[in-house]
């Protein structure tokens, strides 16, 4: 992709008020320390003892606002999806779809995709959250756990390019099938195409014009 | 036959492709009956009055039954959510609720819970604030089923019940201009609290509206409850049971008419829904009737959470609708103008004629917006149609890093497939309908 500044010209955090420095890196992702609180501390020894390899698999544990983030390899992510939708102490037997965010400063680790799960039966909620690099883009598909994260994949995978193996109809959802790029990267521009009228082009919104 | 450019036939290597916008259909059908052909592909939409918007549905039929069905979306797709990373928090409220059009409200109470639990302040919301939240959000329940009714009815061939239906709509629209000055997309719900308060004459009229509306509401349901018409257009048609409705995280009216008794104002409570009362309502027959049945029993449900918020309203008259905390309240005390909700003319005189740090103030916050610490937060509010969460990401600056929203009409559209296949294609309108899309809210 080409370089573009961004609309109106804007770089680095494309702030438009003028007051610089307002941006912040992101959150680290270190572990949060036990005692969890709430049901969290419950809910991660009872997956423990579900499922033997936890250690291994889960690379923090997370506890911020209340919520509570399982920050999982994803070469184990189908195993622990399984566990925790089938153990009937954990019972999460709702995914509410997949949501990604990209993170260009992390390095080897750009892109994040997040699973909020949902047990119906216990009330309880709890999120994963996957991490993978720019240049391997691959996620094991979810489909055969929750039928219901087909769409939700295939979204992600046109927002963001990420490749869930084992879909099986890994097509754009709310792109056009040709459209070049993923727009919810964040080395893509808002706007970025021209606007087409009848015997006229108009350049896109972030060439039209520099405020600089 | 002479060549039609809105009706014309051409070969390609999946067979023989028909276009049909327009053209004398009698002579398409002795064309079509000529072949040996039974399996036809029919393209049905995006531009099609009976498909709930532009939704685009890929049939394939055998006769008239229909063996696959699939959906085409992303015709209404217009990247709110990467415009919101370009905005203030604040100004990302006007973005999202634009999302899901029927239901505006529902949308800005999600963000602005997820934006008000990553800025750790949702204990101190004013109850007020809480109070006109969630009258708000009925009101706006009761609108969005009456659309659900109102298409739905007029997708199946009944007109009368759209007539019935956009008169309370009406009703409630206009309680929605009185209060935020405009009657779709108010950007009404903000992070903190809401826009402004509810002028303390409007709760009788809103009373008054309930009771009104009460007595209406009856005539959508003598027209169609019971109707044996209705009823065969609706009965076991586009069944899916609670397990189909599990896998395919299914949620809302669709849920609960196949007998789960989910209701996050229930069993998550949040904007002190816990103390209201009112009950959950649900049908055992997984079809698009109990849908339907569902819907009808939730109106009167939030009609008696609403007459509570009056009371709650009466109680609490004068009482703050916004944080305190000056570093995230807008700053100035907004009012509904002629024109519109604005800044109120009195604070417009405080900064220009007597304080220059109002002044300051009133410009950073509004030109550069709060900072809202890094992290992420996910918040889930039970609209209309489902679960509608928003998973918020924040980088510590001051505007958001991600907003995705889950919308429950995207999610739940993908039942379609399990719904319509091995039905007749009539039956595909009836069991869309059902799902109530909203394909602002698919397509974002």
């Amino acid at each position: 992709m080409t370089h573009d500044d961004g609309m109106f010209g804007v770089q680095g955090t494309g702030d438009t008020s003028g007051f610089g420095g307002l941006a912040k890196t992101g959150a680290s992702t270190g572990s949060s320390e036990r005692p969890y609180g709430s049901y969290f501390d419950e809910l991660t020894d009872d997956l423990e003892r579900a499922y033997p390899q936890f250690s291994e698999a889960i690379e923090a544990v997370v506890v911020y606002r209340g919520e509570l983030t399982l920050h999982v390899k994803r070469e184990k992510l189908e195993e622990v999806a399984r566990n925790l939708r089938d153990n009937p102490k954990l019972q999460f037997e709702m995914c509410l779809g997949v949501s990604g965010v990209h993170y260009p400063d992390q390095v080897g680790r750009e892109l994040h995709m997040v699973y909020p799960l949902l047990s119906m039966t216990h009330n309880r909620r709890v999120r994963l959250e996957v991490s993978v690099p720019d240049a391997d883009p691959h996620i094991p598909s979810l489909v055969e756990v929750w039928a219901g994260n087909n769409w939700h994949e295939r979204e992600a995978f046109d927002m963001f390019g990420i490749i869930f193996d084992g879909h099986l109809g890994l097509t754009r959802i709310l792109m056009p099938d040709d459209w070049v790029g993923h727009p919810q990267r964040k080395d893509y521009p808002l706007g970025g195409i021209p606007i087409e009228f009848q015997g006229a082009t108009f350049p896109a919104p972030s060439e039209r014009r520099s405020y600089q | 036959m002479t060549f039609d450019p809105y009706a014309s036939a051409t070969e390609t290597t999946e067979g023989r492709v028909y276009s049909v916008t327009g053209g004398d259909w009698s002579d398409l059908s002795t064309e079509i009956g000529a072949t040996k052909e039974e399996r036809v592909v029919v393209n049905m939409g995006p531009q099609h009055p009976s498909t709930h918007g532009v939704l685009r549905l890929i049939l394939e039929l055998e006769g008239e039954t229909v063996t696959e069905a699939r959906c085409g979306i992303g015709y209404l797709h217009t990247g709110i959510e990467k415009n919101t990373e370009y905005r203030t928090w604040t100004q990302g409220v006007t973005y999202v609720t634009r999302m899901d059009y029927l239901a505006p409200i529902f949308n800005e109470t999600a963000y602005c819970m997820s934006v008000e639990k990553l800025l750790d302040i949702h204990e101190q919301i004013p109850e007020r604030a809480q109070v006109i939240r969630v009258m708000m959000m009925e009101l706006n329940r009761i609108s969005s089923h009456m659309v659900c009714f109102g298409t739905g009815g007029l997708e199946l061939g009944a007109i009368t019940p759209m007539f019935f239906a956009f008169r309370e709509r009406e009703t409630v629209l206009d309680i929605f201009e009185e209060v935020s000055g405009l009657r779709m997309n108010m950007a009404y719900i903000r992070p903190g609290g809401v826009a402004q308060d509810v002028p303390q004459e409007s709760v009788s009229r809103i009373r008054e509206a309930c009771k009104e509306m009460r007595k209406n509401f009856k005539d959508n349901e003598t027209l169609l409850v019971g109707n044996s018409i209705w009823m065969k257009r609706t009965k076991d048609i586009g069944y899916l049971d609670l397990a189909g409705c599990m896998t395919l995280g299914i949620t809302g009216p669709i849920l609960r008419a196949a007998g789960m008794p989910w209701d996050l104002r229930k069993s998550q409570p949040y904007s002190g829904y816990e103390n209201y009362n009112f009950d959950v309502i649900t049908a055992d027959t997984a079809d698009a009737y109990g849908r339907f049945l569902v819907r009808m029993g939730e109106l009167e449900q939030s009609l008696r959470i609403i007459e509570q918020c009056c009371d709650n309203l009466e109680k609490l008259a004068g009482a703050p609708v916004m944080v305190a905390d000056k570093k995230i309240a807008w700053p100035s005390q907004m009012s509904v103008g002629p024109d519109g909700m604005g800044n109120s003319l009195e604070h417009i005189r405080k900064i220009m004629g007597e304080s220059m740090e109002a002044l300051i103030h009133h410009f950073k916050i509004v030109t550069e917006g709060f900072r809202v610490p890094a992290g992420q937060a996910y918040a889930a509010v039970e609209s209309p149609r489902g679960e509608t969460g928003v998973h918020t990401v924040s980088d510590g600056g001051t505007r958001p890093y991600r907003v995705h929203f889950r919308e429950p009409s995207f999610n739940n559209l993908q039942a379609t497939a399990a719904m319509c296949e091995g039905g007749m294609i009539a039956d595909v309108i009836a069991s869309v309908a059902s799902i109530d899309p909203v394909m602002g809210g698919v397509d974002r």
